[in-house]
């Protein structure tokens, strides 16, 4: 526990009381919380985090082993902040408390701190290291080793938590954002474009789900944008955010406020659910910083999520004959809660020739696949999944679409899990193939 | 026995995850919805089945250690607020629902079930539970009953009591209590039930409930009425009522309210109006046309600036839920939110409406009025920051003046939230002694040690 002297760092302290203050515990964030709904214990429900938080602020609760795990217990999908009428800033909460963990250091040990520092600290500030790191599942996975692996047995000599992990890595695509734009899509840029925008292509979704960038280029390409690909952007930060680092996530910010030209551009478009969530607030974010508050103004001002932005620029619907099949569609919990894009996505769907758009119940409630939670929660994560595959069983949808890479592959492994044939992807992918299938008809 | 012992004592019964004591597990059940109160209790437990929580109430009656019993703490009047060195007793893990009798048109359920949870099983089953407390989508139905909970459709079908026909009761000495049955006449003896309904925990822990289902409504009618003068929107409601028109709903939300739930719900209400009315009528086509026309007539009448109909019942259902919003969303504006439940005779609307904007403005006190119009009860809501000692001064002197002009118009004190802590010093007055009198002696005739929520309604 921090002493007395270092009381000025508590970040929870620190924070502005009103933002601990605003919530008055009326209890409506209970039942759209899916950890409470598992423990049905207040302390894992939103009203009852805070309630912690302010007891910290307070001084009448020390940030302790049990504050950690269960703010750590918090998937922090946000639907609290949907649900919430007093307008509580759960975000700023929630990554407040897990920062002030992290620097009192109460779940501090020697593993935790190595897989931090290697994730956290290497590999998740450098797109270079990421791609190493892609190119080497890449051949563990096409050279026939992981067949090899899952089929002899090798992975039951594999710690429990490992094992139960490997199924969970994503599959890495051939090429990479950058090699797809380079080798096809710069040249599709259309002539005379009606805006000029830019694309994040994130961390995980330029490895395991390039295409998905590759199909939203086209889309965007196909209502008249030109969209650039700044070299040398980095991941956007939100996993340090949500994980306590909020220095490398203010230096991530910074990286990519520096070489995206804000001022060329009419939107910095992200197709990730939870990227987006995370870029738009760099403003925030950055709100101390000098240097960087005014660009980060601008910058959050204009990052728009896909579904967002083909809307607001007023879409082309595909005029292809698409094939008859049943679509149910799965809200990214950032997408929905953190971003408020709900409809969009759907109206995307819907606009898709062939496609019926099927209702999934509870469509916004978490998957279990939030950021890292499906690693660091695995039981809890895998309870949700399966309420989550229940429910899309029950629409009798083939394809599952859905807008964050997290929730593709935690979908993905469900639906192997409960022995569900599915086909998760991304809505920008459907509307892609229908504007490519125009081209094929003629 | 020291709370050491007693929570040992639990834990021989109960599993690990049911018996919580640590400081972090009891700061979050050291509140419920009312502003203000805070009370670190000394365990929590969060019993499953019937039979632990007799055990529970032997040791603790045995003891003499006092029991607060809560479900989601939703509470407005401070009703589950902990007591010193209090066991809590939280029954939301008792949530299941134990039949669904379509012959008799009711519904057995455990204390934790949510009451939307009960809405949404009736309306499976074809049938209809009308009580809708604001908070319908999770508050217990064990708290509605304890509080007799009322909701926006209070004035056409009633409130939590008309739709109680039996009740399992924990006493305080562990003695299991069934009263009441699936009769809709039984005149065996007294009707127990009625004195658990709004007890707020004090007399017995009820365990399990038996409502009355009935057959919804075929169809309805929402409407919007838009007023630029409060007095108005309050002298239609009246209208309304004289004309024998019962609507299922008839809400009120002030300028203020508007704009926090707006900025919440986004659903498009009226920035510039003084005051709206949400109005529902429900029932047979032919009736509800004939009732929503003569709303309308009336409420123009009465000078409202417009009337809208909702178009789709998506809508009308967005109406409502926002409405539902209106305590929370007041927040918004600031950190500390104190809700009041006056509730007056329905002539005398206007005045009430009028006195409360009054005393904001003699006592420098920003309120938020909104409520059940339909049925007289209004919720003046004070916006302000409870570190503000001084402020808080004036808060409270504004609230005791508009209680006792409720009073004196033949109203009451509190229409829906119960007495709990926060009415307790204005409780005495309204009642008077002879109805103190006999609740104490009812109180010591069921809870001789008065484990059972102490200090809570009166001392």
């Amino acid at each position: 526990m921090s002493g007395a002297a270092e009381d000025g760092l508590n970040l929870l302290k620190n924070l502005d009381y009103s933002v601990v203050q605003q919530c008055m515990h009326c209890g409506m964030c209970l039942p759209t919380c899916p950890t409470y709904a598992v423990t049905l214990n207040e302390r894992s429900s939103p009203r009852g985090r805070i309630a912690m938080m302010r007891a910290i602020a307070d001084e009448r609760l020390e940030v302790s082993r049990i504050f950690a795990e269960e703010m750590y217990f918090c998937l922090g999908c946000l639907a609290c902040q949907t649900a919430c009428p007093a307008g509580v800033d759960y975000a700023t909460l929630f990554e407040s408390a897990r920062a002030e963990i992290e620097r009192v250091g109460v779940l501090d040990n020697p593993k935790r701190n190595a897989i931090r520092s290697f994730t956290l600290g290497k590999l998740f500030v450098s797109q270079k290291r990421l791609h190493f790191l892609g190119r080497l599942l890449r051949l563990y996975q096409r050279s026939g080793l992981q067949r090899l692996v899952r089929g002899s047995g090798l992975l039951r000599l594999m710690p429990k938590s490992l094992r139960e992990l490997e199924p969970l890595t994503p599959t890495v695509g051939a090429k990479f954002t950058r090699q797809l734009f380079e080798q096809e899509y710069r040249a599709k840029n259309p002539p005379q474009p009606k805006y000029r925008v830019a694309l994040l292509s994130g961390c995980i979704q330029d490895i395991a789900f390039a295409q998905v960038n590759a199909d939203t280029i086209c889309a965007l390409q196909e209502n008249g944008c030109e969209v650039v690909l700044p070299a040398a952007q980095q991941c956007c930060g939100s996993l340090h955010a949500h994980n306590g680092e909020v220095e490398s996530a203010r230096q991530l910010a910074r990286t990519n406020l520096d070489v995206f030209d804000l001022d060329s551009l009419d939107a910095v478009i992200v197709n990730a659910g939870g990227c987006g969530s995370h870029m738009r607030h760099y403003d925030h974010l950055l709100a101390d910083d000098a240097q960087y508050v005014q660009r980060a103004r601008q910058w959050s001002a204009k990052v728009k999520d896909i579904h967002e932005f083909l809307l607001e620029i007023n879409f082309r619907a595909p005029e292809a004959k698409g094939i008859e099949r049943k679509v149910t569609y799965h809200e990214s919990c950032h997408l929905k809660h953190g971003q408020k894009v709900s409809e969009a996505p759907r109206q995307i769907l819907n606009a898709i020739a062939g496609v019926e758009l099927v209702e999934l119940a509870e469509a916004d409630w978490c998957c279990g696949s939030a950021g890292i939670y499906n690693i660091t929660q695995p039981e809890t994560s895998m309870q949700l999944l399966d309420r989550k595959m229940g429910h899309i069983a029950a629409t009798g949808a083939q394809i599952v679409a859905t807008g964050n890479p997290g929730c593709c592959i935690q979908i993905e492994h469900g639906g192997q899990r409960s022995g569900i044939e599915l086909e998760v992807v991304h809505p920008i992918s459907l509307l892609a193939d229908a504007y490519r299938a125009e081209k094929e008809e003629v | 026995m020291t709370a050491v012992d007693f929570i040992a004592e639990f834990r021989q019964f109960l599993k690990a995850d049911q018996v919580l004591n640590t400081p972090e597990d009891l700061s979050v059940y050291a509140f419920d919805g009312t502003a203000t109160l805070h009370q670190m209790p000394a365990c929590v437990v969060l019993p499953e089945q019937v039979e632990d929580i007799a055990r529970i109430l032997q040791i603790a009656n045995e003891n003499q250690i006092p029991v607060v019993t809560r479900g989601s703490g939703t509470g407005l009047a401070g009703g589950s607020v902990p007591v010193e060195g209090c066991i809590v007793l939280c029954l939301v893990r008792l949530n299941r629902i134990l039949e669904i009798d379509p012959r008799n048109l009711t519904m057995m359920v455990e204390p934790g079930v949510l009451t939307q949870k009960i809405a949404d099983e009736a309306a499976a089953a074809g049938l209809f539970y009308p009580p809708d407390p604001g908070s319908i989508k999770i508050s217990t139905i064990g708290g509605n009953v304890a509080n007799n909970s009322g909701g926006l459709r209070g004035l056409k079908y009633g409130v939590t009591r008309d739709y109680i026909m039996a009740l399992q009761v924990v006493l305080a000495d562990g003695q299991v209590l069934e009263t009441g049955t699936k009769c809709v006449k039984d005149v065996a003896g007294f009707t127990l039930k009625d004195l658990f309904i709004g007890s707020e925990g004090s007399l017995g822990v009820i365990t399990r409930i038996t409502l009355k289902l009935i057959p919804p409504p075929a169809t309805k009618k929402t409407m919007l009425g838009l007023f630029d003068h409060m007095t108005d929107a309050a002298q239609t409601i009246s209208a309304i009522i004289e004309r024998k028109i019962i609507p299922c709903t008839l809400e009120f939300l002030d300028k203020v309210t508007i704009k926090c739930v707006e900025d919440f719900a986004k659903i498009g209400l009226p920035l510039d109006a003084e005051a709206v009315l949400l109005m529902e009528v429900d029932g047979h086509p032919a009736e509800v046309e004939d009732a929503a026309g003569q709303v309308v007539e009336i409420a123009q009448q009465h000078g409202a600036r417009e009337v809208r109909l909702a178009a789709t019942a998506d809508e009308a259902l967005k109406l409502a839920s926002a409405r539902r919003s209106a305590f929370s969303a007041l927040a918004r504006l600031a950190p500390t939110v104190v809700l009041e439940d006056v509730t007056v005779p329905r002539s005398e609307l206007a005045r009430m409406v009028a006195y409360i904007q009054e005393v904001g403005q003699r006592h420098q006190v920003r309120i938020g009025t909104f409520g059940h119009m339909g049925d007289g009860n209004l919720h003046p809501t004070f916006l302000t920051d409870e570190r503000d000692k001084v402020e808080m001064e004036r808060v409270e002197a504004a609230m005791k003046e508009v209680f006792n002009y409720a009073v004196q118009l033949g109203g009451t004190i509190t229409g829906e939230h119960g007495v709990g802590l926060a009415k307790k010093p204005y409780l005495a007055d309204a009642l008077g002694p002879v109805a103190m009198d006999i609740m104490r002696r009812v109180k010591a005739s069921f809870d001789p040690h008065g484990i059972l929520n102490p200090g809570k309604i009166f001392d």
